[in-house]
């Protein structure tokens, strides 16, 4: 049930934001997809597998494939799919709790969410550069007609 | 060679192809990229462009004339970026000559964003409530959020409009989030405090800023990438600072 409620919400949250973006409506379900594959990584990966950084960091590289070959096959740019996408990953429920123990003058606390926030960005990060390591590695094998 | 009049209308094409691309937001080398393709299609080897977040320097060959075009306003339109990539296609493949071309970007230019301010905000209200439920929030706190969430987008709407400052708009977005969802909450209408405002202030989240600093600084857009990776930082703080707020009165 709570699987399903994920999935739901997910898919919602991440076509969603394609209309805030003003996507293409053709593409807004294709958007909710990618966005709600990400999101189910990162929720299957925390916290029984591992930390939230790695887990960051494969889902944003599952968003950035998925955008990747989403904009191949409909030959629309990646970033329509790729920003909707990440979008769930994005911490921004750890840089509010930081931003309000800063409020709350706990600067200990709030300076190690932070720092977590930092990190979580960086593997947000890295995990956009794989779709452009895809993308030589598809031109290099395979060079266009 | 070309004459300076073909010179003249292939860079007002590839200006404003470039123009409508950076104000939908669109990563920067891929600005470039379009304008280098176009002019190519139109015959010209070696153009030179540089693009920022705030302005397009373009020239078709290094000892040649510069034109600058200052960008000032940039609302996120992405369904525009698609339009225009539609257009270089069709250019590359030498479907469209350049004064079709010119009409084809002028018509995208002056066209309506593709969704009604009250889709957006339906749209905002929904993403604040799935986002309540994405982070372990119960369904109590899916309607709170919601309301939260759709009103914060409001005020931003119109706070944009009135300060023309991003930044205050969205602080002031995020400070009526964060009014809204502890009066919602300390009258039994939701739960949980943090998962309603964490929820609502979701839409208000700088995404576009943060992937397209990353795209840009990968491609080496050095300059691009840094302005627009501050850009999502200032936007984060505004929200930060905006939602907190309500804590240091209660």
């Amino acid at each position: 049930m709570t699987i399903l409620a994920q999935l739901v919400t997910s898919f919602i949250a991440s076509s969603g934001f394609g209309i805030l973006f003003g996507a293409p409506k053709k593409s807004l379900i294709q958007c909710g997809l990618v966005g709600m594959s990400g999101w189910m990584l990162y929720y299957y990966l925390t916290p029984g597998y591992m930390n939230t950084v790695p887990a960051t960091i494969f889902a944003a590289m599952l968003v950035s494939v998925l955008s990747f070959i989403c904009a191949r096959t409909f030959k629309v740019p990646i970033i329509i799919f790729n920003v909707s996408g990440i979008i769930p990953l994005v911490p921004g429920g750890l840089a509010y709790n930081a931003m309000r123990h800063f409020v709350e003058n706990d600067y200990t606390t709030a300076l190690e969410l932070s720092a977590e926030v930092a990190l979580l960005a960086g593997g947000i990060a890295i995990g956009l550069m794989f779709s452009e390591v895809v993308r030589e590695i598809v031109r290099k094998l395979a060079p266009r007609k | 060679m070309i004459n300076a009049k073909e010179r003249a209308s292939i860079e007002k094409v590839c200006m404003i192809a470039g123009k409508i691309m950076l104000m939908s937001g669109a990563e920067t080398h891929r600005v470039e990229d379009t304008m280098h393709r176009m002019a190519r299609a139109f015959g010209v080897e070696s153009a030179q462009v540089h693009a920022t977040p705030t302005g397009i320097n373009f020239s078709t060959g290094v000892a040649e004339m510069n034109s600058f075009l200052r960008i000032s306003k940039r609302p996120t339109d992405l369904n525009k970026i698609a339009e225009v990539n539609k257009i270089s296609r069709r250019v590359t493949a030498g479907e469209l000559d350049m004064d079709e071309a010119y009409v084809l970007l002028r018509e995208i230019e002056l066209a309506a964003p593709g969704y009604t301010p009250w889709v957006q905000i339906v749209a905002a209200a929904l993403v604040s409530g799935c986002f309540a439920i994405m982070f372990k929030g119960e369904w109590v706190d899916f309607l709170p959020a919601c309301l939260a969430g759709g009103l914060g987008f409001v005020v931003m709407f119109y706070m944009d409009r009135l300060l023309e400052i991003r930044f205050l708009a969205e602080f002031f977005a995020a400070f009526v989030i964060g009014v809204s969802s502890y009066l919602f909450v300390s009258n039994g209408f939701g739960m949980e405090l943090s998962k309603v405002i964490i929820g609502a202030v979701m839409p208000l989240v700088p995404g576009l800023h943060i992937t397209n600093a990353i795209r840009d600084l990968v491609a080496g857009h050095l300059i691009s990438g840094i302005s627009k990776g501050i850009e999502a930082t200032l936007t984060a703080f505004a929200i930060g600072a905006g939602v907190s707020l309500i804590f240091a009165f209660v």
